[in-house]
């Protein structure tokens, strides 16, 4: 079972032009709103005809610009759950699962309670989508879109509507139905943690471009590009250049950074993970910071008597300070910063007690931080 | 004879309301899928609404009399319109239609298009959709519609006296008893029209707003659990499919 999309639309100003593939396991498409997911959801199923392009779903052209091909939504056997469920409202839960079916009427009615009862609905078939909670009015849309046997499921941001307590439930339930399925899934969302919890492979969208599909993992613990690690909720960026094997010079922040891994030579950018980052101090000043490198080992990271580790240490001014609940997120910039940049600000987050310890300075105060070497992203 | 006004008003209103009810959901239909000179084409099937009665009508007379683009046409086939009862009811018609075509097209505009896509993905043909999902959807607004366009064709004068003329039993309505009753200085004849016409409307609204009530409780309810909610991203104007 295989899905290939590589499709171009244009609408007004917005130019989707979208490529990618997969071969079963849950596919993410990941993106802002507005930068063109649901409008290739719906390009697959029929509902948006592209401009131009190939959509083949399990050996099966689906729709095909040259050969003018375009096979209407109720012939491509796609499973397409809707934001909102799209449950027709006049219709009980086993009407609607009853409207998927085809045959006749006691055979229609036989299927959709069969269907309704393997995932637990069968005591809320005779009411209406209003009359259940949200978690029902899930399943009994899963149970509408699975009944047909469709040979790809495609959701909509399933969670998107709902409170943080019901979603937790739902994504659950959801996984475990994804898992019973051996065809493609492709799940729409903005949000980044419920991909990490729930996609295998990600496809990153940018104002309608898409990127090449990569693993969860990778877009995760190793995005390549500048749009991937700000997609994956990296906020700390910096123009880099490359200076040696494993050091990279940080443009916007005026410092030079020893990496873990081999610096590639196309490297533009560099990006840190706010959790990688961590204040050492505000009493050391710039004259202290000393040059040997040997002792850089990352080994001695958050020791509070070791001594501070020389490497990659950045003495900063704070900016703004935001205290959370447990939590104080301070935003640095470097003093060796370029001041027009907007990347030379740095986003710190510790623990009270630990900003408590350094003083608790006020801007512009000085603290000086670290970054983990083994945690720098490169990135083109 | 002398209850006459009351059958004729009602023959009239009810041909009206049925030919209306018809080419108006057929037509707001359409319009709703027109990508191009949408809002010309609903201008010009709205202007009976605004015209003056008696433009509307004599714009009828110029197309059904003598020597008018149909008129000849039907004269042909040996069919009189102006001056007889199917005047009366071509002038409510044309009248009354605006009312719902404008109720129809509203209620399509406004029907959640992601209940229409469900229908396509789960493989329901278009007949299916447009009768089990989306008529049911627009009731409460393809009721008022319909109701108002009942009671405007029930009401109906200035259009229906230029091309139907006012002949006792013949062209004769309520609205044209009361105004001849008047006219002749008959002050307890039109009160008595008058009541009567007071009653028929006011049941009709009555009758309506029962119903309307009923309908939208359900609808809202529908609309609370999150199945009518609408999308922020919803498709520009030019990709409506309905």
């Amino acid at each position: 079972m295989t899905l290939s999309v590589d499709i171009r639309k244009k609408l007004g100003k917005f130019t989707l032009d979208v490529r990618f593939e997969t071969a079963g396991g849950i596919l993410a498409l990941l993106g802002a709103s507005g930068s063109g997911k649901s409008m290739t959801l719906k390009c697959i199923a029929g509902i948006e005809t592209p401009d131009e392009g190939r959509i083949e779903l399990d050996g099966l052209t689906l729709f095909d610009s040259e050969k003018r091909v375009n096979l209407p939504t109720r012939e491509r056997k796609v499973g397409y759950l809707f934001q909102h469920y799209a449950l027709f409202p006049n219709m009980t839960a086993l009407e609607n699962v009853m409207a998927a079916v085809s045959g006749s009427k006691a055979e229609k009615r036989r299927i959709a309670e069969e269907r309704l009862k393997s995932m637990y609905l069968l005591d809320s078939k005779d009411k209406y989508p209003a009359q259940i909670s949200g978690g029902q009015q899930q399943r009994v849309a899963l149970a509408r879109m699975l009944v047909r046997e469709p040979n790809i499921i495609m959701l909509d941001e399933p969670l998107s509507a709902l409170d943080s307590y019901l979603k937790w439930q739902l994504e659950m339930e959801l996984v475990d139905i994804f898992r019973g399925f051996d065809k493609p899934v492709v799940y729409v969302t903005h949000n980044r943690n419920e991909v990490y919890r729930v996609s295998d492979d990600v496809c990153v969208l940018e104002n309608g471009a898409s990127e090449p599909v990569v693993s969860t993992h990778e877009l995760f613990l190793a995005p390549r590009t500048l749009a991937a690690a700000l997609i994956s909720g990296c906020k700390n960026f910096s123009r880099a250049r490359r200076t040696g094997p494993r050091s990279v010079f940080a443009v916007d922040w005026g410092v030079e950074l020893v990496t873990e891994a081999p610096v590639p030579g196309d490297v533009q950018y560099l990006g840190v993970r706010s959790h990688a980052i961590k204040a050492v101090g505000a009493e050391l000043n710039r004259a202290g910071k000393p040059a040997d490198a040997a002792s850089g080992d990352p080994g001695n990271r958050g020791a509070a008597n070791a001594p501070l580790p020389a490497t990659n240490v950045l003495s900063c001014r704070v900016g703004k300070v935001v205290r959370e609940m447990f939590s104080v997120i301070a935003m640095v910039r470097p003093e060796e910063s370029e001041p027009a940049s907007d990347f030379a600000r740095i986003r710190v987050k510790m623990i009270n007690d630990k900003w408590a310890a350094l003083g608790e300075p006020v801007p512009p105060g000085r603290i000086h931080i670290r970054i983990d070497p083994a945690e720098i992203l490169l990135l083109k | 004879m002398v209850f006459s006004p009351i059958l004729l008003s009602i023959e009239v209103a009810v041909c009206a309301t049925s030919v209306s009810f018809v080419l108006g959901l057929f037509i707001a239909k359409q319009v709703v899928k027109l990508r191009r000179l949408k809002s010309l084409v609903d201008g010009i099937l709205t202007l009976p609404l605004v015209l003056p009665p008696t433009v509307v009508g004599f714009f009828l007379l110029l197309t059904f009399g003598r020597n008018g683009l149909l008129g000849d046409m039907l004269a042909a086939m040996d069919v009189s319109v102006v001056f007889t009862l199917a005047g009366a009811i071509i002038a409510a018609t044309v009248v009354s239609f605006p009312l719902m075509y404008r109720s129809a097209r509203g209620a399509f505009e406004q029907f959640d298009r992601d209940l229409i896509y469900a229908g396509r993905t789960i493989g329901m043909s278009e007949t299916k959709i447009f009768w089990r999902v989306i008529m049911p959807g627009c009731k409460p607004g393809i009721i008022s519609g319909l109701v108002l366009t009942f009671a405007r064709a029930l009401g109906e004068f200035g259009a229906t006296i230029m091309l139907a003329g006012n002949i006792p039993g013949k062209t004769q309505t309520m609205s044209l008893a009361i105004y001849s009753a008047v006219a002749s200085g008959n002050r307890e004849k039109a009160y008595m029209w008058v009541a009567i016409i007071m009653l028929i409307s006011f049941t009709c609204m009555f009758l309506m707003n029962i119903f309307a009530a009923r309908t939208r409780k359900s609808v809202k309810a529908g609309a609370a659990a999150g199945s009518i909610i609408k999308d922020e991203k919803s498709l520009p104007e030019g990709t409506a499919i309905l």
